[in-house]
């Protein structure tokens, strides 16, 4: 017996309206039963998960800095899967990308020049659009599948960048611990607001936002990534290259991802160490489809998970919940959001496998 | 689209609604002493985590309802410490105690930030702030006593080390375990693993496997978890436990181990901030204080155990002191002339080997 999902021909458009909503209500019922069983009481649980954190500046604060590398490296996803090109491996291209836009403050630690940050970014986009060429070039050239290469290519990147920041980049002065030396104060993206943890980044991340979704919805080249996605047979007709929109796509996401890294790298960690990756890259596949691969819609996609994960600290702190109910918790919002979306816009059909043998 | 832009109207109107009903939970322990606690690990490590656990178990034993503590575990060393740290200071911690060494950066911002908390950090060196103390113990003692066990119960003379980070108290830790055992075994040779990491059982397990490949018989660690003694004793060979008593972990495997007794420093400091008294402080305790304790000597002959025993006592009441001359460096050079007690300095700042230890500290 084989499990199918049928894309639904009529759904009901007012359900689909409501599919978060749905989801929320889901996750509050299953989160009640959870925390009521952990001894936590659940009304001052939620409050702290979802409203708490909305309440305080420097929570706000927080989630923004939590949203950026989301948002960005999501926004490049989103044109990925549009163009029907799936890139798994965004994690491996915001390492590279925070590692190339890490040169020159490593090896010019004392350079400074208004020009420094502009070319650091430059070169963490560099980096991460390099990085992103190979499994594009070998889905192209060689026809092999970029989900793999993409996603085998982000070990790849964590065992480099770990072996850069204990061996060659490691700063002598850091008592053996991995990491560079702390950036100088010139290679530091400027903070959003004076004396605060969010950076220059979340500047990059909104117009990054505003312009893919132009480039999206009213350019041919926009018009081009749909056409491909949907209907490759239908595009080739147009005169639309499948292969260049391949490189197309994993050079603009893998640059977003670099300039995620590296403005993470310069504006948050001020240096480069062996804790930078943190599954953004990963995440952000998540924050794509929450957002419904629209550039606006992930900005908030990804500010709201960036609220699940400031709320369940905040939880931690105010609760004494462990980590792993936060966790939980999580995985039940995300679970019913991807749930919802697609129990609506699909349907489930049971075949047995002689029927299965046939319709194939 | 109409129902994300929705929602971000949602979002917006809620923070603009409720921005100024800020600091919710501020003060909402009325009177008590709120101390907090921040991990590297779970608390379930049954290590070095679960010892500090322990410390802040005896905190709320000691105090009663006149205290109220709060922890976090699982902490990561990284940027992303500061969030939690400065997380339990905004939710009304009096003092907050952090519990590895690379906190030492993010507990020193958090301490500039929030100047009414009292911040201490275990086993670091910066006092950047007025409200910030750190305090280590001298584990190197129990780690003497450990060497002189294993030059009595290796075979092969070769014991293996599992090593963290090499910042001076790691190393510390490896030359105490030599020079103890080369007391016994001149000849005695100790090999080195770098895991990089704290807490990685399976990493840990990893290294230990490695190291009894290589032909040690006994195992020491200076790391977090249980994995190296459990590897130890399925393989059959001895182990020191870590940071807490391992035994329920190798019932026929564990010599002995250093138990880091955190209780009695964290009860002192909380009273001081109950009384107002609390000030800055830099403590290096050992045995003398009761911070630094050998697990019950198992497994090994009575005249090993009785041996074990008389050099903590001696530790102990100071008559004794594991790094006193004549020592000589890995390098061949002399450290310590004959009957040289080393200079506290050096101690704290160390960063070589002395003889026979079979690994290249990296420059």
């Amino acid at each position: 017996m084989i499990l199918f999902l049928e894309k639904r021909a009529n759904y009901s458009p007012l359900f689909s309206a409501l599919s978060p909503v749905l989801a929320l209500a889901f996750t509050l019922v299953f989160g009640t039963i959870m925390f009521s069983m952990l001894g936590v009481d659940p009304a001052k649980a939620l409050y702290t998960y979802f409203v708490f954190p909305l309440t305080d500046a420097y929570l706000i604060e927080q989630i923004i800095l939590k949203a950026t590398p989301l948002i960005l490296i999501a926004i490049g996803l989103s044109v990925c899967f549009r163009s029907g090109n799936w890139n798994i491996g965004a994690e491996g291209q915001y390492l590279i990308g925070g590692m190339f836009g890490a040169i020159i403050p490593v090896y010019f630690n004392d350079f400074q020049s208004p020009l420094l940050l502009p070319m650091m970014m430059i070169m963490g986009m560099i980096g991460g659009a390099l990085f992103a060429a190979i499994p594009a070039f070998l889905k192209a050239r060689f026809g092999t599948n970029e989900i793999l290469t993409s996603l085998m290519l982000v070990y790849i990147a964590q065992q480099f960048v770990d072996w850069l920041v204990r061996g060659p980049w490691r700063d002598p002065q850091g008592m053996g611990f991995p990491g560079t030396k702390s950036f100088n104060e010139s290679a530091i993206l400027p903070e959003l607001i004076p004396n605060g943890d969010a950076h220059f980044g979340t500047v990059f991340a909104v117009l990054v936002a505003i312009g893919v979704w132009f480039m999206l919805s009213k350019t041919l080249k926009g018009f081009e990534v749909t056409v491909l996605g949907e209907c490759p047979r239908a595009g080739r007709f147009a005169g639309f290259s499948t292969k260049q929109m391949t490189i197309f796509a994993f050079l603009l996401s893998g640059a977003l991802a670099g300039l995620a890294g590296i403005a993470e790298v310069s504006g948050s960690v001020e240096k480069l160490d062996d804790k930078l990756s943190l599954g953004y890259g990963f995440t952000a596949i998540i924050v794509a489809f929450l957002g419904r691969l629209n550039p606006l819609g992930i900005l908030v996609a990804g500010l709201i998970l960036a609220l699940s994960y400031i709320g369940g600290e905040e939880a931690k702190i105010a609760l004494q919940v462990s980590n792993r109910a936060t966790n939980v918790f999580q995985g039940l919002l995300l679970f019913f959001v991807l749930a919802c979306d697609t129990l609506i816009h699909y349907r489930i059909r049971l075949v047995t496998s002689s029927k299965a043998g046939g319709t194939g | 689209m109409i129902k994300k832009s929705a929602l971000a109207l949602a979002v917006t109107l809620a923070v603009a609604v409720t921005a100024p009903m800020t600091a919710a939970y501020a003060g909402s322990h009325g009177g008590k002493v709120k101390a907090c606690f921040v991990y590297i690990g779970p608390v379930g490590d049954f290590g070095w985590t679960y010892q500090h656990d322990q410390g802040r178990l005896s905190v709320e034993k000691a105090f009663g309802d006149k205290v109220e503590t709060a922890y976090l575990e699982n902490v990561p060393e990284s940027s992303e410490a500061q969030r939690p740290i400065e997380g339990l200071a905004r939710s009304g911690c009096n003092i907050i105690f952090t519990t590895s060494f690379n906190y030492m950066d993010p507990t020193n911002k958090a301490a500039k930030k929030y100047p009414d908390v009292k911040f201490e950090h275990a086993t670091g060196y910066k006092r950047e702030h007025p409200n910030v103390s750190t305090y280590s113990s001298k584990f190197y003692q129990g780690r003497y006593v450990q060497g002189q066990i294993a030059a009595k119960m290796s075979k092969t003379g070769v014991a293996g080390y599992i090593a963290s980070f090499p910042i001076p108290e790691v190393i510390r830790g490896i030359n105490a375990f030599i020079l103890g055992a080369q007391s016994i075994n001149p000849d005695f040779k100790l090999k080195v693993v770098w895991v990089s990491t704290w807490f990685d059982p399976p990493k840990e397990a990893d290294a230990a496997k490695a190291l009894i490949d290589q032909g040690v018989d006994i195992v020491t660690q200076h790391t977090d978890s249980t994995a190296a003694m459990q590897v130890a004793a399925e393989r059959g060979i001895k182990a020191f436990g870590q940071a807490s008593d391992m035994i329920k972990f190798g019932p026929k495997t564990q010599l002995t181990s250093i138990i880091d007794e955190w209780g009695p420093y964290y009860v002192e400091r909380v009273k001081a901030v109950m009384d107002g008294t609390w000030k800055q402080v830099d403590v290096w305790h050992g045995m003398d204080d009761g911070n630094v304790v050998m697990a019950p000597y198992t497994n090994m002959p009575d005249d090993v155990a009785k041996m074990a025993t008389e050099t903590a006592a001696k530790i102990k009441s100071g008559e004794f002191e594991p790094f006193t001359g004549p020592i000589t460096k890995q390098d061949g050079t002399e450290w310590l002339k004959a009957g040289q007690k080393a200079e506290i300095g050096t101690l704290l700042g160390m960063n070589f080997y002395v003889k026979g230890v079979d690994d290249k500290l990296a420059k």
